[in-house]
């Protein structure tokens, strides 16, 4: 058994973990990854469908949303290698006046933060998805500057390029104990031996508890499940990612969406009405039938596409809807970076740069908006949940 | 044209000739045969382009499994193989990524997706499938049987040559075409089981159910209390460079075409794999007239039945033992490859290189279990049993028994009184045997006129020439289907039976009756154009292992049982017992090209055929430090194709392997549903999906 030593540990390398691991690293800390799975990504990351907007209806996470953005659209400029970054809008298509009114609505919020998002008539709606059932529509949402990223190829390039910034990944690693004495975190037990930091990052997205368990830190994150699928690739006729708000006529779906990646393939998935909370990544046979009839009410000329995998994935979930981020209450050197919600990869860029910042002490004011808004203390209230979850 | 109308075993194809275009120009082609079989008839092997490199995609599983063969059938994205020919359809090639018909029909008529409970569903058709089904049937219990294709009988459907096995558990000493037919009747004779051909299995689900495409269109749950898995087994593959060009397929592929369309890839073959799928393939060629010009194995010998490999010998194919594909080049499709031995450590002996001017490569490199349902459903906690070469790979007659040996099993779990251990249990042993045991001295009778001459030498599970004998003449040493078959009878009848029966045309009859002492007759089988085969043509002889003897007159030329033939010849006294078979007139043997020290162009050697991933981009990011085969798909996309891993994932471990790591530590791809691509309108349940998405049905007697 070994010790070894860091300026930081970084629990998790998906969604979060990954680019704060490597601005940590680029920052010259010496940073070590603890990573359960054999390889990098292999959580929720890899089962993220890539969507990456900073078109929030929450203050904090239009931040982070847009950190993330700036970051995904200028690394091919920045490193050379490519993430399938797809520069074609989120679409909102609305068929019904109360979404109209609460798309509307947040429209001048949304705009004080300097995003371009407008509000599109039908005709418009038509032409961004050729094919769309126009028959009730009344318009929608654009925001032409949000894309898509592929997660896999993502998540790969910044292992890549946080291995040559000079990080330690440990695979196969997870971590049996966050070691504390006194208040004061001091490193981590891994079935190799004990690394010493005197910061360890918590970016462990649907085991959160399970890492935080045993320093008796109860964080409300409770993963569901979601699930997902792709289709064969196909010519490009899809430019924005679209999300139909509607809850579905089934009884069992909320919100839907679906996105033409830059390799061709649809990715598409659903907000379970009724979620089911769990670790387990087992798809249902409910899926692809129910799936399948919605995105054919709106978008007929799917029914040639053809599907290819579906798998599932986890929302680490919150009760308001936002994530946790912050200093851990009642222990120094210990950071949260959890409850995503399902948006980890599309804030993870963001996160992991004000973790930076927090682990180093150099705390912009637009950080201090996000981390009092996303506090780990503070009272998870319903009532507060995001309009554009 | 590449069709062709007479061969010694299969009926003629009758099918209505419709026309249809490829490109701008009109062909014609038979109704119902799948897309890939028509454009092949006429010559086309390239369907199209990949978006990635422009790469020729050709037919290369011919199963549904690997999508190179996609084109688009009347603006649809299609795989070839499975779709059937209608007349006036236009297919067009499908270069880079094809496109989403624009069409929006209206409103749809959408219909609720069906979830069905059922006492036992059965996954596969195939011989352990149907041999089950007619167990359970006998039983009493109810259930469904689905299969992917349109007629059942798995790939016994695909199968000329007769099998081994024993009479009573497996109709041993039948055509593959014909067991397949008897296994369907036993099923439909009981009833019960309801057979719903062309109806592939995508999935199971946590929810513990089994997503079906009915009838190739109409997506089903079915929620069953036990499932047997009989999925049959998928070919594994090879890589080298050029290994991904049209012209170089599957040995089962090559079946597809051949024994069940009737359509011939090319006229030159080489076959890379000895062991019982590449021997027998080598002999399917041959039936159907094509030249085969070589058969390379990199074992000290063929791990076939040496019955099979001296049928082929008989016939001169050359087998180069200890010798491995090196490369495939040509344009477009192979033209020509490159061959070389292997040293004693599996090395490339230098200076060893041997190529061969062909136009078609066969890949018989064994199988592996299609098993992910099982597994699946194990996890999900299903009641779940596999059998036939998705429990083990084994021969078709292990496989039939091992179906009726699990229905026994399921049988138990729906209650009903089970005899301890099946009877069928003791055959299966046998059947698993893989004949290690050979034996190099023949007995041959004494004292007799009439008499066989036996020439099995391998203990190869196999019974029916004792069973056919009508003064039981003929014994097995050790108990019913292991040892070798002697005669030991004190006389025989002449009636040929055996030599009719015996899967590895193994025994020929000696007539000493009526001769002058200097001549005597001896009647062989034959499984060949007869063409050229006249009384009174003298024709070179050979013994059992391919070696020429002398010369024979052809006597009689007569049809025995079950399209195999009789050949009569008058051969000199003491020749009589060691000639085993002819050399036909029609044939010609085939000189190699020897190229040693020539240099090849570069030519990449893909792995991943989907995504086209070489093999330099695999071995450098493993050298980096990949260890995880989902780390090397999110890098490189390994996998993430229409086939989800199940070609490569065998060949990127072995490049683990050559890195000097254990593949055993390498994490595994996770085959998740649905197995086969499916239109979303099928699962939305949509009133008018396209026809074209539907099976093949190539309206073809696959019995004869």
């Amino acid at each position: 058994m070994s010790t070894r030593t860091f300026d930081v540990i970084v629990i998790g390398s998906g969604s979060v973990g990954m680019p704060t691991a490597l601005f940590l690293s680029q920052a010259g800390l010496r940073t070590a990854v603890f990573e359960g799975y054999p390889s990098p990504g292999q959580g929720a990351n890899k089962a993220a469908i890539g969507g990456v907007r900073a078109t929030h209806s929450d203050a904090a996470k239009i931040i982070l949303g847009s950190e993330s953005l700036h970051f995904f659209r200028t690394w091919q400029e920045t490193y050379g290698t490519s993430l399938g970054w797809k520069k074609g809008g989120y679409l909102f298509p609305v068929y019904r006046e109360e979404d109209e009114k609460t798309l509307r609505d947040l429209l001048p919020f949304q705009r004080s933060y300097n995003l371009d998002i407008r509000w599109i008539e039908p005709k418009g709606v038509a032409d961004l998805v050729p094919g769309i059932r126009e028959e009730g529509l009344l318009g929608g949402t654009w925001s032409p500057d949000d894309g898509q990223v592929s997660p896999l190829l993502a998540n790969d390039a910044m292992f890549r390029t946080a291995e040559k910034a000079g990080c330690s990944f440990f695979f196969n690693e997870a971590v049996r104990e966050i070691i504390s004495r006194n208040g004061k975190v001091e490193g981590v037990q891994s079935k190799s031996g004990r690394t010493i930091a005197g910061a360890v990052i918590v970016a462990a997205g649907a085991k959160a508890r399970q890492v935080l368990s045993p320093l008796a830190l109860e964080v409300p994150v409770f993963p569901e499940i979601h699930e997902a699928g792709i289709t064969s690739p196909m010519a490009d006729f899809l430019s924005p990612l679209v999300v139909d708000m509607r809850p579905g006529r089934d009884g069992k779906t909320a919100n839907f969406y679906f996105g033409q990646n830059a390799e061709g393939a649809v990715l598409f998935c659903y907000t379970p009405r009724h979620p089911h909370q769990g670790l387990t990544r087992e798809g249902t046979s409910e899926f692809l039938p129910i799936f399948a009839r919605r995105l054919l009410d709106l978008l007929p000329r799917m029914k040639n596409a053809l599907v290819r995998r579906t798998w599932a994935g986890h929302y680490p979930m919150t009760p308001d809807g936002l994530p946790v981020l912050g200093r851990a209450p009642g222990f120094s050197g210990l950071f949260l970076a959890v409850g995503m919600c399902g948006q980890g990869f599309m804030l993870g860029p963001g996160v992991g740069k004000t973790l930076l910042h927090l682990v180093t002490e150099r705390i912009t004011p637009e950080d201090e908006k996000v981390l009092r808004a996303l506090n780990p203390s503070r009272r998870f209230s319903k009532e507060h949940a995001e309009v554009l979850a | 044209m590449y069709r062709f109308t007479s061969h010694p075993i299969l009926p003629p194809v009758e099918g209505k000739v419709v026309s249809f275009f490829f490109g701008d120009r009109e062909y014609h082609g038979v109704e119902g045969e799948p897309l890939t079989s028509a454009l092949i008839a006429q010559g086309i092997h390239v369907f199209g382009r990949h978006q990635k490199d422009h790469a020729p995609q050709g037919l290369f599983c011919a199963n549904g499994q690997c999508s190179q063969c996609t084109v688009l059938a009347d603006g649809l994205p299609v795989k070839g193989c499975m779709t059937p020919l209608r007349g006036g359809m236009r297919i067009t090639p499908c270069v880079g990524y094809p496109k989403l018909p624009e069409e929006n029909s209206g409103r749809e008529v959408f219909s609720k997706v069906e979830s069905l409970s059922l006492p036992c569903l059965i996954i596969g058709g195939g011989p352990a499938g149907l041999a089950a089904a007619a167990e359970l049937g006998r039983a009493g219990i109810e259930g469904v049987l689905v299969d992917d294709r349109p007629a059942l009988g798995g790939k016994l459907c695909l199968q000329t040559h007769k099998f081994f096995g024993s009479r009573e558990a497996c109709y041993a000493g039948r055509r593959g075409i014909h067991i397949a037919g008897l296994l369907e009747q036993e099923v439909e004779a009981i009833g019960r089981m309801h057979l719903w051909r062309n109806s592939p299995a995508l999935g199971v689900f946590a929810d513990k159910k089994v997503g079906i495409l009915k009838d190739g269109k109409t997506y089903v749950l079915l929620e069953p209390e036990v499932l047997l898995v009989a999925a049959g087994a998928r070919e594994k593959s090879l890589s080298f460079p050029g290994g991904d060009l049209p012209g170089i397929m599957g040995a089962g592929a090559f079946q597809t075409l051949v024994n069940r369309d009737r359509v011939l890839p090319g006229k030159r073959l080489f076959i890379v794999g000895g062991g019982n799928v590449g021997l027998i393939v080598a002999y399917h060629a041959l039936q159907a007239g094509m030249e085969v010009v070589g058969l390379a194995e990199a074992a000290e010998v063929c791990g076939g039945y040496r019955v099979h490999e001296y049928k082929i010998r008989r016939l001169g194919v050359p087998i180069y033992t200890r010798h491995t594909i090196l490369r495939a080049e040509g344009k477009d499709r192979v033209s020509r490859i490159t061959v070389a031995a292997l040293d004693e450590r599996g090395g490339i002996l230098s200076g060893s290189e041997k190529s061969f001017s062909v136009d078609t490569v066969l890949l018989a490199l064994g199988l592996n279990p299609v098993n992910e349902l099982y597994h699946a459903a194990k996890g999900y906690g299903m009641k779940v049993y596999a059998a036939g070469d998705a429990e083990e790979i084994s021969e078709a007659g292990a496989a039939i028994c091992g179906g009726r040996i699990q229905s026994v099993r399921i049988a138990g779990d729906f209650g009903q009184r089970v005899t301890e251990p099946s009877p069928w249990e003791g055959f299966l042993k046998d059947l698993k045997s893989k004949g290690k045991v050979k034996i190099e001295e023949l007995s041959i009778p004494k004292d007799l006129q009439v008499y066989p001459v036996i020439r099995c030498d391998q203990e190869i599970p196999c019974n029916p020439c004792t069973e056919v004998c009508p003064v039981k003449g003929i014994r097995i040493g050790k108990g019913d289907l292991l040892g070798v078959p002697t005669f030991q009878g004190d006389r025989c009848t002449g009636c040929m039976k055996c030599v009719l029966v015996c899967p590895g045309l193994a025994i020929t009859l000696v007539d000493q009756r009526g001769g002058d002492g200097k001549t005597c007759r001896v009647t062989l089988p034959w499984e060949l154009p007869v063409e050229g085969l006249s009384v009174g043509k003298k024709v070179p002889t050979v013994d059992m292992k391919g070696n020429r003897i002398g010369e024979g007159t052809v006597k009689v030329v007569k049809a025995g049982t079950d399209s195999c033939r009789l050949i009569t010849l008058e051969v000199p006294f003491e020749q009589r017992e060691a000639v085993a078979s002819i050399i036909p007139p029609a044939y010609r043997r085939v000189q190699e090209e020897t190229t040693a020290g020539e240099k090849a162009g570069a030519v990449p050697e893909i792995v991943c055929r989907c995504e086209r991933v070489t093999r330099e981009e695999i071995t450098a990011l493993i050298r980096k430090g990949y260890r995880d085969m989902n780390s090397l798909k999110a890098a490189l996309r390994v996998g993430m194709g229409a086939c989800g891993g199940k070609t490569c994932e065998d060949l990127i471990k072995r490049l683990f392997r050559e890195e000097g790591l254990d593949p055993a530590e390498i994490s595994s791809f996770r085959q998740r549903p649905p197995l086969q691509e499916i239109p979303l309108g099928c699962l939305a349940g949509v009133g008018n999906i396209e026809e074209t998405h539907a099976g093949t049905d190539p309206g073809k007697g696959t019995q004869a």
